[in-house]
Order: structure tokens, then sequence, then C-alpha cells
């Protein structure tokens, strides 16, 4: 019992378990609802190429949740970014055109996020409102400036920067799925062993805290909302960079796929707790479940259902394991499940008894 | 347990200038007024903390006592006045939280000291870090203090309570401890408790006086705010009671017994009564 215990504890402990677990069981039912599929790699290699980019999203939003704000408006920096970056490519002359780019577009990613923390840290707008106003704003401004009109950039694929950011490494790895493996190792760090995580922790979970202990709550949601803002900004020049063309509603529809990504994570929605281990891996699950759903052979149209229950059984696992902690959830379900038994049990005696008389 | 003596000087604040003139006091507040907008919060606040001294502060809901504490810790600056902390004169435009830390004024809350869903180590760092350069925390380290805190300022044994635990695991008079024993490790000169024991059982109330008797035998200063009387008049050296943003009343304990103490604060709210009346 003891070393059952000690067990559990220490499975606990290892944050973001249950939802590599929750990974596990999806990819372990694809594999015998649809073997023909998930027995290849190829499957797999797909998905390190389209999960990417809004894992990346959803490293950032990530942060901004914790600190108990939310983030509407990245959809729309993901195709701010993308316009700014194709454009710079297309116009500029030059060999250096796509790193202008790249620096151009993740400045106006900046600009956006910073003019959403000014409004919700300075002006006092809640975040879900000033974000909801600034993923209307900016989509419209950048359909504006590109006039409805996509951009074909197909010449980038032979620079550098598509080599650096989506390349095959080794001739199969998407370079993405690195970056947003090292985008997220070193998020993980800055919540977790950095004290602007730290002041990000102590903000959601109680900002009158956070500021009787000396914490700059402005400073520090101004520079959260930033930080988004690149992330975002990131996001879609990853996007970009891989398909080759900017398209005036790219990132549209990222938005409920990448909150449930973070939410399926573990991290709080009341704030003071995040998972960036816990949404790398719900990001993973959530771009697999289509493609995965569609590969067992049911016709598509279950597919946005079967999303909705593995979504919310992903949510209750978490709910169960509260703390983080896996003993007090196993402790919960033998308590549902012992008076179950129990009843059963007296049931099964009332049953036997007139037989036995 | 009355220690009242008969005919006690008239204005006991002077007896206390001319006796702490060697070792300045821990705090002085000078005309300190407060105006938010056309509201008047503060009026004139005059108010000393010498160097070992418990100060009882007394009043109702909306006397202006939360502001002043906000005042003197650096959350927002006053509208005019100056503050003197230590003998030094402090810088009001400048004067912030951390200020406040550096020179040694540290506050215990109600209910807005720790982080609930943060671990106990957190909790005694948080906009203290120890860093390594960057600004990456170290965590080793804060750990190891933080465990020393618990077990020789604070007296946490056993029961289950680690560094890694949440806040949220602790009861109401343990969250004080935590928050007290924090604020003796930056080595306060002065702590200020704002309504420690609201809500708390009385054994709860028990710990965190005996944290306070703690404080006094550490040779620091205390502002005491409560409601309770009897805990105010039991740790307290003097009191100060303050009404609608105005200090009306600052004695040291001797001329009152808690019973007396109370008879004041009941004919002072009855006079105020028929004030508002006529």
């Amino acid at each position: 019992m003891k070393a059952r215990r000690s067990l559990w504890s220490i499975l606990g402990s290892i944050e973001g378990l249950p939802v590599v677990g929750v990974l596990l069981l999806l990819y372990a039912g694809f594999v015998i609802t649809a073997p023909t599929v998930f027995t290849k790699p190829l499957i797999y290699m797909s998905f390190l190429q389209t999960v990417p980019p809004w894992l990346v999203l959803g490293l950032g939003l990530t942060l901004v949740i914790t600190a108990g704000e939310i983030d509407l408006s990245f959809p729309a920096v993901v195709a701010l970014s993308g316009f700014v970056f194709a454009y710079v490519f297309k116009h500029v002359p030059g060999p250096w055109a796509p790193w202008l780019g790249i620096v151009l577009a993740l400045a106006a990613g900046a600009l956006v996020g910073w003019t959403n923390g000014i409004l919700i840290a300075k002006v006092g707008v809640p975040s879900i409102m000033a974000t909801l106003a600034a993923q209307f704003f900016w989509y419209g401004i950048t359909i504006l400036i590109a006039n409805g009109l996509q951009i074909d950039i197909g010449a980038v694929e032979k620079t550098a920067v598509h080599d650096l950011f989506t390349g095959r490494i080794f001739g199969i790895v998407p370079a993405q799925a690195l970056w947003a493996a090292g985008l997220a190792a070193l998020l993980w760090f800055i919540l977790n062993r950095h004290k602007f995580g730290e002041a990000i922790m102590f903000i959601g979970d109680n900002p009158n805290v956070a500021r009787v202990m000396g914490i700059n709550v402005e400073a520090t949601k101004i520079q959260l909302f930033t930080l988004m803002g690149v992330i975002a900004a990131f996001g879609g020049l990853l996007l970009t960079v891989e398909i080759n063309v900017f398209f005036p509603n790219q990132g549209q529809g990222f938005l409920l796929l990448t909150m449930a990504a973070v939410f399926i994570g573990g991290t709080l929605i009341s704030g003071g707790k995040g998972s960036v281990v816990g949404t790398f891996f719900g990001a993973y699950i959530i771009g697999s479940l289509q493609a995965g759903v569609v590969a067992t052979g049911v016709t598509s149209y279950w597919v946005q259902s079967a999303m909705g229950l593995i979504i919310i059984a992903a949510v209750v696992i978490n709910v169960l394991i509260g703390d983080g902690r896996i003993g007090p959830a196993s402790a919960r379900i033998r308590k549902w499940i012992l008076p179950a038994r129990a009843q059963s049990a007296a049931a099964g005696k009332t049953t036997d008894v007139p037989k036995g008389s | 347990m009355t220690s009242t003596r008969s005919a006690p000087p008239k204005n006991a604040s002077t007896e206390k200038r001319s006796q702490t003139a060697a070792t300045p006091n821990a705090l002085e507040m000078i005309h300190i007024e407060k105006y938010f907008g056309l509201v008047c919060a503060l009026k004139d606040i005059n108010l000393k903390v010498g160097k070992n001294e418990i100060v009882g502060l007394i009043g109702d809901n909306g006397a202006g006592k939360s502001t002043m504490v906000k005042i003197l810790t650096g959350v927002f600056p006053p509208t005019s006045g100056s503050l003197c902390i230590a003998g030094r004169g402090v810088d009001l435009g400048s004067y912030n939280v951390k200020h406040a830390h550096a020179l040694g004024i540290e506050t215990v809350y109600q209910d807005k000291s720790l982080g609930e869903k943060q671990p106990l180590w957190r909790n005694f760092f948080i906009g203290r870090e120890i860093c390594y350069p960057l600004g990456f925390l170290n965590v080793k380290k804060e750990k190891e203090i933080a465990s020393e805190i618990m077990v020789k300022t604070i007296g946490f044994r056993g029961a289950g309570i680690t560094v890694d635990s949440n806040v949220s695991k602790l009861s109401g008079g343990e969250r004080q401890g935590v928050a007290i024993g924090r604020a003796m490790h930056f080595e306060a000169e002065l702590i200020i408790l704002d309504e420690p024991t609201v809500a708390l059982s009385l054994k709860e109330v028990r710990k965190v006086l005996n944290f306070v008797h703690k404080i006094k035998a550490a040779g620091k200063a205390c502002i005491y705010i409560s409601h309770n009387l009897a805990d105010v008049y039991e740790i307290s050296d003097r009191f100060v009671i303050m009404d609608r943003g105005r200090i009306v009343a600052d004695k040291p304990k001797r001329e009152f017994s808690l019973k007396s103490l109370d008879d004041f604060l009941l004919e002072y709210a009855h006079g105020r009564m028929d004030e508002e009346a006529s």
C-alpha cells in the first residue's frame, strides 16, 4: 500500500503525465481502428508538420491564461504577420528580404500585443474585450492593406529561411516541430524557473498579493501580452513559410482549437497555474483528432462530435486529478467504485434470497 | 493586568520623543494626508512607532487604517506629508513596495499575503527571488532557506507540510505564521499586521498572537491592526485610535485597562452618534 502510494506520488509529480496518457490512449485507439494509416510513420510526420503553428500559439496562450487573462486576438496576428512577411518578401529586393520580413513580422506581432497590454493593464479594459476588439481590428487592417488578395510566395522555398524554419531534418522530420519543441522548453523554463513566470503565476493567482509583494503587475501584463504577440507572429510565420502562400483569412479557426489544447493540458481557466508540457501534448491531441477520426473510416460528419467527446474526456480526467496529482484521483475513483460494488453485492443478495427459499 | 498609573503625562507622544531621541523611531509619519479625488481619506496623520514598540491601531471600518497601511508600505503615495523610516526621510515620489521592503517594512495582510495556488517556497521569495544571472530562479537555494524558516522561525514540525505544499493546504493561523516568518526572515524592522486574525478560530488566533510576541522578543517594531480589542490589548504597548481619517487618541497601555479601553471606544462612538444626530 505504502509502496503504491509513493509510486502514485512520483507519477503525480510529473507534469503533464495525464495528458501524455490521453495522447497515447488516443493513438492506441487509432492504431486499432485505423491500422492501415496509424501503423505507418507518414501520418505522424504529417502531424509534426501541421500541429506546430498553433502549438506555438497554444504555448503563448498558456502563459496568458496562467496570468488570469485571455487573448482572442492571436488568429489576427497569424494573418498580420503572414502578410507582413509575404509583402516584404515579394516587394523588397535582395537576398536578405526574408530575414527583414521575419523581423518586421515579429515586430508587427509585438505591436499588436503591446497595444493589447496597454489597453488591459493601463486603461483597465478587460482582456476578453480588448483582445476581441483587437482580433476584428487587425484582421480588418490585414485584409484592407492586402486588398483581400492572397500573396503567393513560392520562391521562398529556395531560401535559407524556408530550410531553417520548415525544412526537413534528415529528410524527414519537419523543422517546425523542433522549433515548437524548443519554444516549449524555453517557455517552460520561463514559467517555472524564472521570476517573470513566477510573477505571472502570482498575478493569475491573486493580483493583490502580487502587488503588495512588490510585483509591478501592470508592467508584467504589458510584457506578457507583447510576448504573446511575438509568439503569435512566430506561429503565423511558421504557417506562411510552410504553405508558401499568405491568404487573408489565415489563422481563422485556430482560436477554439488552441484554447482547447491549453485547457486539455491542465492549465487552470481561473489562472495561477499553467502547464506548458500539458499544452504541448494537448496540441498534438487536438491536432491528431481530425485526421485520426477520418482515418477510422466513419463518415466525416462524426469528426466534430468525436472531437467534442475526446476534449471533454481529457478535461474531466484533469479535473479528477485536480491538483495535478494522480493520488487523490485514484482515491476518488475507488470511492465511486466501492459503493457501487457494495450496492451490486446487496442487489445480488436480494435476488439470491428468493431463489434459495 | 491593569498597569494604570495615576496622573499620566498629558501628551504621551512628547514623552516618547524624549525617550527615543538616541535610537531613531522605526517609523514617523508627519502631516500625512491622502485624498482620493475630492474625498479625504486621511487628514493630518502624525504617528510614531518606536524601535521595539508594538502599536495597536484601532478604528472602525472606513476609519482610514488600510489607507494608512498602504501609504506606509508604498502601495500608493500620500497626497502630502512626509515619512521617516529609521530616522531617515523617504522620497515619497519614488517610494514603492520594493523600497519599503528594502527599508525593512513588511506587511502581513488579512487575506492577501500569500498566493493560494502556489507552493510555500515560491511564497517566501515572491518579489525577492534568489536568482542566477538573467533572472532564472535558484530553486534549490530558495527551498533550502524556506524550509529553514519554517522550522526555525515559524516552528512548523512534521504535520505533512513541506516547502512544496500549496498554501491552500494550510490553516488560517498557519498562513499568518508563514507571512510573519517571511517578514522576520527578511529582517523587517517594522512589521504591519493588517487584521491578521479575522475569520480565524480561537486556537488559530492564539498562534498568531504568539507570533507577534516573537516579533517583540526579536527587538522589532509592529503595528497591529484589529477589531478585536482583547487581542490588541494583550500585545500592544500603545494604542492609536482612528476615526474618519484622523487619529483621535494616541495613548500608552498604562492609561487603559481592557475595560477602560472598551469604554473609551464605546463612549467615543456614542459621542459621535450624538454629534451626528444633532
